[in-house]
């Protein structure tokens, strides 16, 4: 095959995009009275085929394309792949979700695929303002999916929150750039790694950085960048929120990752103290907040800065094993959110009916099945052994104290024992027969789960328990994906040495 | 029979798991969850059966055996090691022998959403099992964290009032905190040391090179105490345990406080900082005697029966702690003993009160009165019961409660009269209360609730389930040294000790069962001039 690399390296992308396409022109021609589940069936097929070829990619090495400006590598793979799944998990947990209630269900397939294709961009991307492509075209198609169920009020507040602050974010990643571009004149990531030495602005590069972690920060919704989650998780579709929780945060950590640890290793110190804050006060604010909330998805978004926050915690690590533990962190993470939401878009149905704590008590008794995967989920999010997010915590704290940030560690330790009050307070109702007063209201018997989100449910289940005994192989993937990394950031360590001058860029980057 | 050998502790952990699976799958109709655990938890008792009948008593002290040692994950270095010496064979026999009387015990108190109850039920015990016979730090680690979560939502669920939701998150969160702490010197551990086995750890600590750091060394075995002490519990770490033994069902109290964490600071703390358990040894003992005076005190002045059995636990709990850390192999040996009879005579109490519930539906003593002419039989078992609790002579607890007190007494810490005063007074505390509360159960006037309430004796499957702890209480009283042969082992190793028992090593199961048969022996002070060294 000699396919030139430009074809090659963005092809996952390129299905994507093709699929989203294809689901727009056939829901076009559809009668709107009909059931849109085929095309929810050929994105999945879609974003089967994308993840198989990012899979097959994994054999080709590193590839580069686009004058350097995208390069595939077993880091970006390894996001590829994740992205993928679940992107293929919330689509087999929403077809029957907007069946009969939203006649414009084909748009949200379309606009799942589109954003799948931005975070993938995100990923594989080693020049910023394809960082930032990327980054819009994720983002724009999450505003919109955020506000998915017309009529509904919050919604609406959903989407608007999230597009305008999420605009004012992006600006500042679009300002972050620019600055990199003043201090190093460069846009390329492996440039401003090789800039940042001979640069004669250094704050100004520190400014930079500080930028784009102000932008990243809040689509991984990290404190203090974390105001709008509750509210949009709250609003968002339920399904949605499992995609969006997990898929561009992943897309969002992996860009933060190439930037800190290839862009600007030499500032490795400074920014690692920035970072060590952001991860302190994500879990600590994140956790304190779920403490007191009623609402099930409200108390999952606050859970989820608190997870940033851990994710966070790796970067103050070293290279390669922090990498590695941000991976395989987002790994699991993704699994268990995506399940925990998967049930939550079971228990709720679209019109979201059953959603505080209260709602919940008793379901093991009505759904024992889902309480059952509900409660698996939730013990993995408190990190209970056997469960991905044990060996995702253990892996990240272990890297952690490795590098001697015992504080860090035991801040991380004692969040962890607050977070699973919330956890086990929700858990605790699930299993806890519902007071005579409750009974007396009981809804009316709930419909089976259908065969595809049986699908998704079982397949989220089974990465969380795979990931807790058998974390071998992804561990493998994320320690090449840490290498692949390092591999770039090796190359631009010396390179970036005070002999060399700011013209003599990294091979890799050719023909600028 | 090799092969047997190599996988039979393999075979112990998983039986409960695949039963627990199996039980998910079949239907809740009639008596089916019930039979299915009995079936599960019976196979999983002969299980554990193989390990007395086939441990190699001649073997080195210290040394494990039924070894399986497989890699698990690569990065960070985890094995999948299992392995039991003298001291955790007995203790998984115990707890199979603990779970089909369980079983049997909740056949009928358990009427609802059976299905729910007896897959945790299976559930704690694979994560019973697995902390016993675990040598992989990890690996344990993961069995320690796994044990709390069938036992929170056992609480949950059928907990016996509305404060069950609070009782059980009282529980997680008393023994989840810790663990954190646990982790964080595990962790400590590794990079110190680059690996997770017991054995090696052990054999480093023995060396002193662990770390050079004392200072750290010191704070990472607090972390280990900490952990093990809040589920043991110790003295001022126990608010979860009376709150925790009222609400939960029968079955699951049986197992739910004691062994594991006892086991765990044994197995643990003790190998891989001897130097700190050695120096923190005088405060525990110091919390361990506080603990059997104000857990006897506090059981005084019950009327909950279950309440009463609580604070009861908590003082036995404290006496074999006392017993462990005074070092001497008599204490140790002892407290290891007595690990397994407060076990048992705990779960046949809790067995006991909880066929009171099943009855009159309470556990306030004030109700009742005068059953002893009602349920001759309940008496009987009750009085027997309390007897091994108080530790009448000829009956288990006696043996283990002896050991410790001589323990104690020849152990070399300051004012270790008064410590062994003190925990003798425990002895006459467990008695007041016991019997206090058999006289007002069973020989007062004939209270409301057997006077508004029928009630029955005894009947066939409840005699299944006391005969054994009856049969067990006698057998362990009369021939310790059956089961004291194998936990010698382990107390001689844990004990500090001078070289000149090292030589005596052969005759010392001899001394111990002279000890135990003839208190006033002369035997007594040779093992006096062993342990007053250092």
């Amino acid at each position: 095959m000699n396919l030139p690399a430009s074809f090659i390296a963005p092809l996952p992308e390129t299905v994507l995009i093709v699929t989203g396409v294809l689901v727009m022109l056939i829901e076009a021609v559809l009668k709107p009275a009909t059931s849109r589940k085929p095309l929810g069936w050929l994105a999945i097929a879609g974003t089967t085929i994308a993840g198989l070829i990012s899979a097959y990619q994994l054999r080709l090495g590193t590839l580069t394309a686009f004058s350097g400006s995208i390069q595939v590598d077993a880091f970006s793979i390894f996001f590829h792949l994740l992205i993928g799944a679940v992107v293929v998990a919330t689509l087999l947990g929403s077809l029957d979700y907007f069946d009969g209630h939203a006649s414009h269900a084909g748009e949200y397939f379309a606009l799942v695929l589109f954003g799948a294709s931005g975070m993938m961009l995100m990923t594989c991307s080693v020049d910023l303002l394809m960082v930032f492509i990327g980054l819009e075209i994720s983002s724009i198609s999450t505003y919109i999916l955020a506000g998915f169920r017309k009529g509904e009020g919050t919604a609406v507040e959903a989407s608007i929150k999230y597009f305008l602050l999420g605009s004012f974010a992006t600006a500042f990643f679009l300002y972050g750039i620019a600055l990199a571009y003043g201090a190093t004149g460069s846009t390329g990531i492996a440039a401003i790694a090789a800039g940042l030495g001979a640069s004669a602005t250094p704050r100004m590069a520190f400014l930079a950085l500080a930028m784009m972690l102000v932008g990243l920060g809040f689509k991984v919704s990290a404190a203090p960048f974390h105001l709008w989650t509750p509210d949009v998780y709250q609003g968002a579709p339920a399904p949605v929120v499992g995609l969006m929780s997990t898929a561009p945060k992943a897309a969002a950590f992996a860009v933060l990752l190439r930037i800190t640890f290839c862009g600007f290793p030499l500032m490795q110190q400074r920014w690692s103290m920035l970072l060590w804050g952001l991860a302190a006060l994500s879990m600590t604010i994140g956790n304190l907040g779920a403490l007191k909330q009623t609402d099930v998805k409200r108390m999952l978004a606050y859970s989820s800065i608190a997870h940033a926050g851990y994710l966070l915690a790796a970067f103050t690590a070293f290279p390669q094993a922090g990498i590695s533990a941000a991976c395989f962190y987002t790994a699991a993470y993704a699994a268990m959110n995506v399940g925990a939401f998967a049930v939550v878009t079971q228990v709720g149905g679209y019109k979201e009916t059953l959603r505080s704590f209260e709602d919940y008590q008793g379901l093991a008794m009505r759904r024992p099945v889902l309480a059952a995967l509900l409660a698996f989920f939730l013990l993995s999010l408190i990190g209970i052994p056997f469960t991905g997010g044990f060996f995702g915590k253990f892996y990240v704290f272990a890297a952690v104290l490795q590098a001697g940030h015992v504080w860090l560690a035991v801040i991380g330790l004692i969040n962890s024992g607050v977070a699973c009050f919330y956890y086990l307070r929700l858990l605790s109702s699930i299993y806890t027969r519902p007071g005579e007063t409750a009974s007396a209201t009981t809804p009316a018997p709930a419909p089976a789960i259908s065969v595809p989100a049986g699908i998704g449910l079982t397949l989220t289940a089974a990465a969380t328990l795979l990931l807790g005994i058998l974390p071998g192989h992804v561990l493998h993937l994320a320690n090449s994906a840490s290498s692949s990394l390092r591999a770039t950031y090796a190359i631009a360590a010396p390179s970036a040495s005070p002999g060399n001058s700011p013209p003599s860029l990294p091979s890799s980057d050719n023909s600028r | 029979m090799m092969n047997i050998n190599h996988i039979i502790l393999t075979l112990i952990v998983f039986t409960p798991l695949a039963g627990a699976l199996l039980l998910a799958l079949l239907p809740d109709r009639g008596k089916t969850m019930q039979w299915a655990a009995l079936a599960v938890t019976l196979i999983t008792f002969g299980l554990t059966l193989h390990l007395p009948f086939h441990y190699s008593y001649a073997g080195q002290p210290g040394g494990f055996q039924f070894e399986q040692n497989i890699p698990w994950i690569a990065t960070p270095v985890i094995h999948y090691h299992l392995g039991v010496d003298g001291l955790s064979m007995w203790l998984m026999v115990l707890t199979g022998l603990l779970a089909p009387l369980g079983v049997l015990i909740s056949w009928r108190a358990i009427d609802q959403r059976k299905k729910l109850f007896y897959v945790l039920f299976l559930l704690q015990q694979v994560a019973m099992m697995g902390i016993f016979v675990s040598l992989d730090m990890f690996l344990y680690y993961a069995f320690w964290e796994m044990s709390l979560v069938p036992m929170t939502i056992l609480i949950a669920t059928f907990g016996r009032s509305e404060r069950r939701r609070r009782a059980a998150i009282k529980y997680f969160l008393y023994a989840f905190i810790p663990s954190g702490l646990l982790l964080v010197a595990m962790l400590w551990l590794y990079a110190q040391t680059g690996t997770f086995d017991l054995p090696k750890l052990a054999a480093l600590a023995a060396g002193h090179a662990i770390s050079p750091n004392a200072a750290a060394l010191w704070i990472a075995s607090l972390g280990f105490l900490i952990a093990f002490s809040v589920k043991v519990p110790i003295f001022p770490l126990h608010g979860w345990l009376a709150d925790a033994i009222a609400e939960a069902p029968t079955a699951a109290v049986m197992v739910l406080a004691g062994k594991t964490a006892l086991y765990s600071m044994l197995r643990f703390s003790f190998a891989i900082f001897p130097g700190p358990s050695h120096r923190i040894a005088p405060l525990m003992i110091l919390l361990a005697a506080i603990g059997i005076v104000y857990g006897g005190l506090l059981a005084l002045v019950q009327n909950d029966l279950k309440k009463l059995a609580a604070y009861s636990t908590l003082g036995q709990l404290s006496f074999i702690v006392l017993g462990v850390f005074t070092f001497t192999i008599a204490g140790l040996d002892g407290g290891i003993y007595q690990i397994l009879n407060e076990s048992l005579a705990g779960a046949a109490l809790f067995m006991l009160l909880g066929l009171l519930y099943e009855r009159y539906g309470t556990y306030d003593m004030r109700q009742y009165g005068g059953l002893a002419q009602k349920l001759p039989w309940v008496a009987t078992m009750f009085v027997l019961v309390t007897l091994s609790i108080i530790g009448l002579p000829m009956l288990n607890s006696f043996v283990g409660e002896f050991l410790i007190l001589s323990g104690s007494m020849q152990s070399s810490f300051a004012h270790h009269h008064l410590w062994t005063a003190m925990a003798a007074t425990g002895v006459v505390l467990s008695a007041a209360y016991m019997l206090r509360m058999v006289q007002r159960v069973f020989y007062c006037d004939v209270g409301p609730k057997p006077q508004a309430v029928a009630g029955w004796d005894l009947d066939a499957r409840e005699h299944l389930a006391l005969w054994p702890m009856v049969a067990l209480f006698l057998a362990m009283g009369l021939a310790s040294p059956l089961w004291m042969r194998a936990i010698d082992g382990t107390a001689v190793d844990l004990a500090d000790h001078p070289a000149s028992i090292h030589a005596t090593l052969p005759n010392h199961i001899l001394k111990i069962e002279a000890e135990t048969y003839q208190p006033a022996s002369s035997s007594a002070p040779q093992t006096t001039s062993g342990g007053a060294h250092r």
